[in-house]
């Protein structure tokens, strides 16, 4: 006897007392109050704007800029238009968040890490660090590292330099090769290495799958893409032109360079965020229970083996969230870099406000730039955050 | 002599242990084990039970005294730490599975990275040991899926994939429902049959009666009493035994 599967029943009861009903409406009141008061303000704004007789739109941006950009990742000019000018607002902003992104992740895993080393000092070193960068305002400590690069080094004329390299209020000025088209052959090289190294590594799972034998997961990929593009550069014809700085007598000359703009926001961020990232991972760390370490001992797992198999995997979707966060603190406190001129977006944007007067759009401009770089690393989090999900019903 | 220490596969000699400078939780522990032999130890909480059995596998180490696992002393010399792990099963009482692995991945992770059996091997034994604690259908599940009688045993399969010379329990079914106490004894009465050296802390009395070789009694870091279960429970020596079997035999 086949019993006939039941679902549950479809519960409609809009009554005035029902909780259906009742959320409903406090859904609707909530539209209503926030349209009313989007309306209320925008249609204040025009009215004031026409009042006063400001202009309005978006034409503003074809026009030539009319300022010269400190750094820019491309070239740009004066008679460029506006929207040029943004760009590369925008392309500071992001080489800043995504250097920095990287950077902190790495110093502030370590820091966190070494948080629980057997050793007293580096606990003590890790303890330290962290206490006293995330103590003190983020905006303090860029005009600190501002403060050291341009007023404690020394001057342009007596750049201090290790062989090439040259260290100086003017920043870092280091060689960089002359480009040519055979430097794409060494871009081809380390794109092939890295399917090379990926093909090795499936080798090696399998490998290690069969025999049980375990193979260099790291050293030998790493050898195989550093080989692959020496392989490449030999074969794009060996271009070794480089362009060396040499001391001028008003500057560094020729190479390529690091300002102490971009130096002293990346520094103040990183070590600033660094510090919330090393607790973040401490306390994904301490949330896996003790248990989960004392079942990987008591088998036999060595201590390396315990963190990547065992409590790294555990310890990352505790992480996740809070590390998201950070980053997107990280990309949206580089906008402070305006306060020691780093030509970042919100820079840019406070200039062409300055100039043309189109307060609104420049603001929305801004905001429309983080929102979308945070969405997207928030939506990249999010996603990797659910494939890393544990199973449980 | 020598015959005696070889037939004792663990040897507690005036092991001493604190915790911090002040909690003296083991007090010159004298204990021999005998190759093949089962041991339930019992007390009250707070009494070393566990702490004893967790220094046999250096999860805790001692401080004073020497401690001798098949042959082995165990100091701070992590080669000789790493084969007793290797040849030491245990099983814990919140069970300690990897949540984040499946039940197969959960019995093969040691042996695969620790024992380098290939991939193959390590899964058809698991499957062996799996069968063995009957939830061979439950192999691809994660261990959060399980009921805890569940999980206990896929734990036991776990610590026996190593296919160690002692199993270490410390209070297997104590966070257990009744019903599923009684499927997780049941596989630990049928690995009694099969000669491997079985050191349990438990309060299951009838557990004791079927399957000990010998029933320890601690109290506040020391061995107060050690007899068969049956002279234990029937005739027990010491005051101290005495009130304890009352408490957990009253009702």
């Amino acid at each position: 006897m086949a019993v006939a599967p039941r679902t549950p029943p479809k519960k409609r009861d809009w009554s005035w007392r029902s909780q259906a009903f009742r959320g409903l409406l406090y859904q609707v009141i909530a539209v209503l109050l926030i349209g009313g008061v989007v309306w209320w303000l925008a249609s204040n704004t025009a009215e004031n704007m026409r009042i006063r007789g400001i202009k309005s739109g978006f034409d503003f941006l074809t026009q030539p800029a009319g300022f010269d950009i400190g750094e820019s990742l491309f070239s740009f000019d004066s008679n460029n238009p506006y929207w040029k000018a943004f760009l590369v607002g925008i392309g500071n902003t992001l080489r800043v968040a995504i250097i920095g992104i990287i950077l902190t992740t790495i110093l502030g895993t370590m820091v966190g890490v070494g948080r629980f080393s057997r050793n007293g000092l580096v606990r003590g070193i890790c303890y330290g660090y962290v206490e006293l960068f995330r103590n003190v305002p983020v905006l303090l400590q860029l005009l600190m590292w501002y403060l050291i690069f341009t007023e404690l080094l020394p001057d342009i004329s007596e750049a201090k330099n290790i062989g090439p390299v040259f260290l100086s209020k003017g920043g870092l000025t280091y060689p960089g090769p002359v480009w040519e088209s055979g430097h794409l052959w060494i871009l081809g090289g380390l794109i092939a290495g890295a399917a090379a190294a990926w093909a090795y590594r499936r080798w090696a799972t399998t490998q290690f799958e069969a025999t049980g034998k375990l193979r260099s997961m790291f050293w030998v990929p790493l050898i195989i893409v550093l080989l692959a593009g020496a392989a490449g550069w030999v074969a794009g014809g060996m271009p070794n032109q480089w362009q060396i700085p040499t001391k001028g007598e008003f500057a560094i000359e020729g190479g390529s360079s690091l300002t102490p703009e971009f130096l002293a926001v990346l520094f103040g961020l990183v070590l600033y965020t660094a510090a919330f990232v090393a607790e973040v991972v401490r306390s994904g760390i301490q949330s896996v229970p003790r248990g989960q370490s004392e079942a990987a001992q008591a088998l036999g797992l060595a201590k390396g083996q315990e963190m990547q198999k065992v409590l790294l995997p555990q310890a990352l979707r505790v992480i996740i969230p809070p590390m998201t966060n950070q980053y997107l603190n990280l990309t949206k406190n580089s906008s402070l870099a305006v306060a020691i001129g780093y030509p970042d977006v919100v820079s840019i944007s406070n200039t062409a406000l300055n100039q043309t007067g189109r307060a609104v759009e420049c603001i929305a401009i801004i905001m429309l730039v983080y929102l979308t770089t945070s969405l997207s690393t928030s939506f990249f989090m999010n996603w990797y955050n659910s494939k890393s999900a544990i199973k449980e019903r | 002599m020598t015959t005696q220490t070889q037939d004792n596969i663990i040897v507690f000699d005036k092991v001493n242990k604190w915790y911090g400078n002040n909690f003296h939780v083991l007090r010159d522990i004298d204990l021999n084990v005998r190759r093949g032999e089962r041991i339930v130890i019992c007390g009250p909480s707070g009494s070393g039970k566990s702490t004893l059995i967790r220094c046999i596998n250096r999860l805790e180490e001692h401080q004073e005294g020497r401690l001798v696992v098949d042959g082995t002393e165990l100091s701070d010399d992590v080669k000789a730490i790493d084969k007793i792990r290797k040849e030491v099963g245990m099983v814990f009482q919140q069970f300690n599975l990897f949540p984040h692995l499946t039940v197969l991945e959960n019995l093969t992770l040691s042996p695969m990275y620790v024992g380098k059996v290939p991939k193959k091997e390590a899964e058809e034994k698991a499957m062996v040991q799996l069968k063995r604690v009957r939830i061979a259908e439950q192999a691809d599940k994660y261990p959060l899926q399980l009921s805890g009688g569940q999980q206990q045993r896929v734990a036991i399969a776990r610590a026996l994939c190593l296919t160690p010379k002692i199993m270490l329990f410390d209070e297997p079914t104590s966070a257990l429902d009744p019903e599923m106490i009684k499927e997780v004894l049941d596989v630990m009465v049928a690995m009694a049959d099969q000669g491997i050296t079985m050191i349990c802390v438990t309060h299951e009395m009838g557990f004791a009666k079927a399957v000990a070789d010998r029933v320890i009694f601690m109290d506040q870091g020391q061995i107060v009493e050690q007899n068969t279960p049956n002279e234990f429970f029937n005739n027990p020596q010491t005051d101290r035994s005495k009130d304890f079997l009352s408490k957990i035999l009253g009702h």
